[in-house]
């Protein structure tokens, strides 16, 4: 089937449909979706893909449907996706906390746009950032990427599907609608520099000696349906067998496994790129598109004899706390530039041994560089 | 260097067509670096629509245009709401049946009459392409070849007659930036209707 | 694990049944007050399994949340007790992915047609191959007997207590409308009928309904004249009438005195499921074909 997936080489692309050639060279082949702007190009460039490859594509009632046919699938053995913006992430996030009470690897895309409600479908912003960290209920862990060009959607994508592999859980691309609808160049590598993890697999046999979901272990094999292991996956609190249970100590195995195996793993998750960094007295952090007018006034305030230094975080949960207290160790400033009103300066401000500053503009644009370097050039005085 | 463009028209005029193919030309064939952004009104036809073209020789950090080196415009309003971010350098090319430049304050106008020569094409929806073709032409950042190659890519069964729809264009810049007229000849090349 | 299978052992009060290999022995007691009528439904998908040329593998059972949403987890299957509402959803995703299971949603009326409302008429639209089995007991059982989408007109429940004012939905006529390949009715009280239906089921190609309207003496029956366990099974057989070719617009139920409770298997029409249909499309697709 690889003659028919994006050859390597250079195109010209959008972000939106370089996620979904992404995703079918990670090896997803099931899509559910409901069409919702700005991510409705994900949808129907898999619409159009998806099949060719053999794979499948459903436009669901709605994305309460989207993301529970996509844990379904999963289970069926599918490396499966939906897309959606925030008010379909609002919707979502209730078997969002299925798939991963369920352990399920799926990959939830969200191009995120002006809100809050409805907000502003056709613009930018970043307010969705928290609600990936605790929007469904009870305690999760979660996983969210944040790309900020054409490439970083491509890749990450890719990314997001190999730690949703390993960490079967569900793993968020958060997006925004500048990275998704733009066009850029877009780099595929040769297949075979490309990382794609497959899941373990239980098979019956070794359900001898082991139950199915072992809580001792931070990864366990994964039962698929028809393949005769006649698991129970329960939604409600369950044992390593899979049955409901209300025991206190039982309850707390399964959540310390759920939670561990993540921040017992954060190292591997963590990606983030520095520039300028190595003389900066003054850090500004950024994600998503926001990282590139970050890094136009990164530059000019050095070119005004500023210090300044940007770090770029690909990944934004786990939270990198131990990056943040290195770098703030090193720096007289953190700046903390959002499309939102103020969101993952939270945990930066937690972590930082250093002042820190938001820079928050949220009306349905990027935030200008003039309007960051402003503030590097208050702080600096 | 970066340079920034803005090309704008009613919906249908093929405004965000014309920026993928500059942008496609600069990044595939040129080895440039480009980010095209879009922008329409809230209606789903008959409205404005745009492409933002950023060129640049090296990775391009913020992706959308602040100042723009070139506006391109194919309805009058596309004029008046987007002339105050034209850098004092920068340029202005028209349709010149379809926009009045006058209140273009001291900027260089170029008035293409792309329609007139689309016609003479045989189509109208080459419009976009004879914009095109001078807008690479008056901009000299992506090479022509590149244009046309990326042209070609988008609509091969075309391609012959995009060329020549885009030379067109490319031809009336190169004489408008050489002093010259915009004569009857050179609207008329190729079969008139 | 030794010591979980011990502690297990501990819990079996039944010493053996001749479907112990289909269900979890070791979860029994199961959770159903007395005079519950899930039990028998259980029995009765049990028996469709067991009489399945499917290989038993490749069933799987999937349920809702409440009491019916317990059934999944009593069968040694493939199977899976999801989110409120969102069993159809899920299963159809499965479905799709692996178009060879065999696929049966079992929950509740609430779980089904309220909270899950959207996605039981869009799965029969689409005609997606699977199976669900909807146990109607009139009121949400586990919350303690609340009104649903099914509450008769004028029954009392906790949150209708001067009596229902909603008009509940008649299920079979709502299904069959949406386009489902198979619809049927039975009651607790036709346990060999249930069976039967529930085998038909799995043979059918596309979107295969069955309701059961089943008993729950402590919470609904208590506030609407059937407070002990064989008070509605014998509504039951004083007031059923099998005609499988009735007007479906005519068989909502009320649970009136004097009043017909229609079972049968309504509908059962070969329409392309939506798993034919998406082999049918990509087929094109993989060819090449497009637009």
């Amino acid at each position: 089937m690889s003659e028919k997936l994006l050859k390597p080489g250079t195109y010209f692309m959008m972000g939106n449909m370089a996620c979904v050639e992404a995703a079918l060279i990670a090896g997803c082949r099931f899509f559910a979706g409901y069409p919702i702007t700005p991510s409705s190009e994900i949808f129907e460039r898999a619409s159009l893909r998806f099949p060719q490859v053999g794979g499948v594509a459903v436009e669901m009632e709605d994305e309460l449907g989207s993301m529970a046919a996509i844990i379904g699938a999963s289970y069926a053995g599918a490396k499966a996706m939906t897309a959606t913006s925030g008010p379909g992430f609002s919707l979502m996030m209730e078997n969002i906390g299925l798939a991963f009470i369920m352990e399920a690897p799926v990959v939830v895309v969200n191009v995120q746009r002006a809100g809050p409600s409805t907000g502003i479908p056709t613009l930018v912003g970043q307010g969705d950032v928290m609600q990936a960290r605790w929007g469904s209920h009870g305690d999760l862990e979660t996983i969210a990427y944040c790309p900020s060009s054409v490439q970083e959607f491509f890749d990450l994508t890719i990314k997001a599907f190999n730690t949703a592999e390993r960490f079967r859980t569900p793993v968020f691309v958060l997006a925004d609608q500048v990275v998704g609808m733009m066009w850029e160049r877009l780099r595929v590598p040769q297949y075979e520099e490309i990382e794609v993890v497959e899941r373990e697999r239980l098979s019956p046999d070794m359900l001898g000696s082991r139950p199915p979901f072992d809580y001792s272990q931070d990864f366990n094999p994964m039962p698929i349906v028809g393949t005769g292991c006649r698991v129970n996956v329960d939604s409600l609190t369950h044992d390593e067998r899979g049955y409901p249970t209300t025991d206190h100590a039982v309850s707390e195995r399964m959540l310390s496994h759920l939670l561990g195996k993540i921040r017992n793993h954060a190292h591997e998750i963590w990606r983030w790129e520095e520039q300028m960094m190595d003389d900066a007295e003054i850090a500004v952090i950024a994600y998503g598109s926001t990282a590139r007018s970050a890094l136009k006034a990164v530059k000019t305030a050095r070119s005004r004899g500023i210090r300044v230094g940007l770090v770029k975080l690909l990944t934004i949960w786990p939270f990198p706390d131990e990056l943040i207290e290195k770098i703030s160790q090193k720096v007289n400033a953190i700046v903390v530039p959002e499309i939102n009103y103020g969101q993952l300066i939270h945990p930066v401000k937690e972590h930082a041994k250093c002042p820190v500053v938001g820079v928050n503009w949220a009306p349905g644009s990027l935030i200008e560089p003039h309007v960051i370097v402003d503030a590097l050039e208050v702080i600096a005085a | 260097m970066r340079w920034e463009v803005r090309i704008t028209g009613l919906g249908g005029q093929g405004a965000i067509t014309a920026g993928h193919i500059l942008g496609r030309a600069a990044v595939i064939y040129d080895g440039k670096e480009a980010v095209v952004t879009e922008g329409y009104s809230p209606y789903i036809t008959g409205g404005w629509s745009r492409a933002d073209v950023v060129i640049a020789d090296e990775p391009i950090d913020y992706p959308l245009v602040t100042k723009l080196d070139a506006l391109l415009t194919m309805y009058q309003e596309g004029l008046d709401t987007n002339l105050k971010l034209v850098k004092p350098q920068g340029f202005i090319i028209t349709e010149k049946t379809m926009v009045n430049a006058a209140g273009a304050g001291g900027l260089r106008v170029f008035e293409v009459p792309a329609l007139l020569i689309a016609d003479r094409l045989g189509k109208r929806i080459l419009l976009n392409v004879v914009m095109l073709g001078a807008l690479v032409g008056f901009l000299g950042v992506v090479s022509p070849d590149a244009v046309k190659r990326a042209l070609a890519d988008r609509f091969p069964k075309a391609a012959e007659l995009n060329r020549r729809a885009f030379d067109a264009g490319f031809e009336v810049a190169s004489r408008l930036l050489r002093g010259g007229e915009v004569s009857e000849e050179l609207i008329g090349e190729g079969e008139a209707i | 694990m030794s010591e979980l299978q011990v502690l297990a052992g501990r819990e079996i009060i039944a010493q053996s049944h001749v479907r112990d290999t289909l269900l979890r022995a070791e979860r029994l007691p199961h959770i159903w007050c007395p005079g519950c009528g899930i039990g028998i439904v259980l029995g009765a998908y049990a028996h469709a399994v067991e009489r399945s040329s499917i290989p038993v593998e490749k069933h799987v059972c999937i349920s809702g949340i409440g009491c019916t949403g317990r059934v999944s987890g009593y069968m040694n299957l493939d199977s899976f007790h999801t989110t409120h509402g969102r069993a159809i959803a899920f299963a159809t995703g499965m479905a799709l992915f692996r178009p060879e299971l065999e696929i049966t949603v079992i929950s509740g009326d609430g779980d089904i047609t309220t909270i899950g409302g959207n996605h039981l008429i869009h799965a029969a639209r689409r005609n997606v191959d699977i199976n669900v089995i909807m146990v109607n007991n009139f009121n949400y059982g586990m919350t303690g007997g609340q009104h649903g989408a099914t509450t008769p007109l004028e029954a009392k429940t906790y949150t209708t207590p001067y009596g229902n004012i909603e008009t509940p939905f008649n299920v079979p006529y709502l299904v069959a409308a949406a386009g489902a390949s198979f619809v049927a009715r039975w009651t607790t009280l036709h346990v060999r009928q249930l069976a039967k239906a529930v085998e038909r089921m799995m043979e059918v190609e596309g979107f295969a309904f069955l309701e059961v309207v089943s008993p729950c003496p402590p919470t609904f029956g208590e506030f609407n004249g059937f407070p002990e366990a064989l008070d509605m099974m014998e509504y039951f057989r004083k007031h059923c009438v099998v005609d499988h070719s009735a007007d479906l617009s005519k068989i909502g139920i009320g649970l009136k005195p004097g009043e017909k409770l229609v079972v049968g298997n309504f509908v059962d029409r070969r329409r392309p499921s939506y798993q034919e249909l998406l082999e049918e499309m990509r087929g094109r697709a993989m060819g090449g074909e497009h637009k």
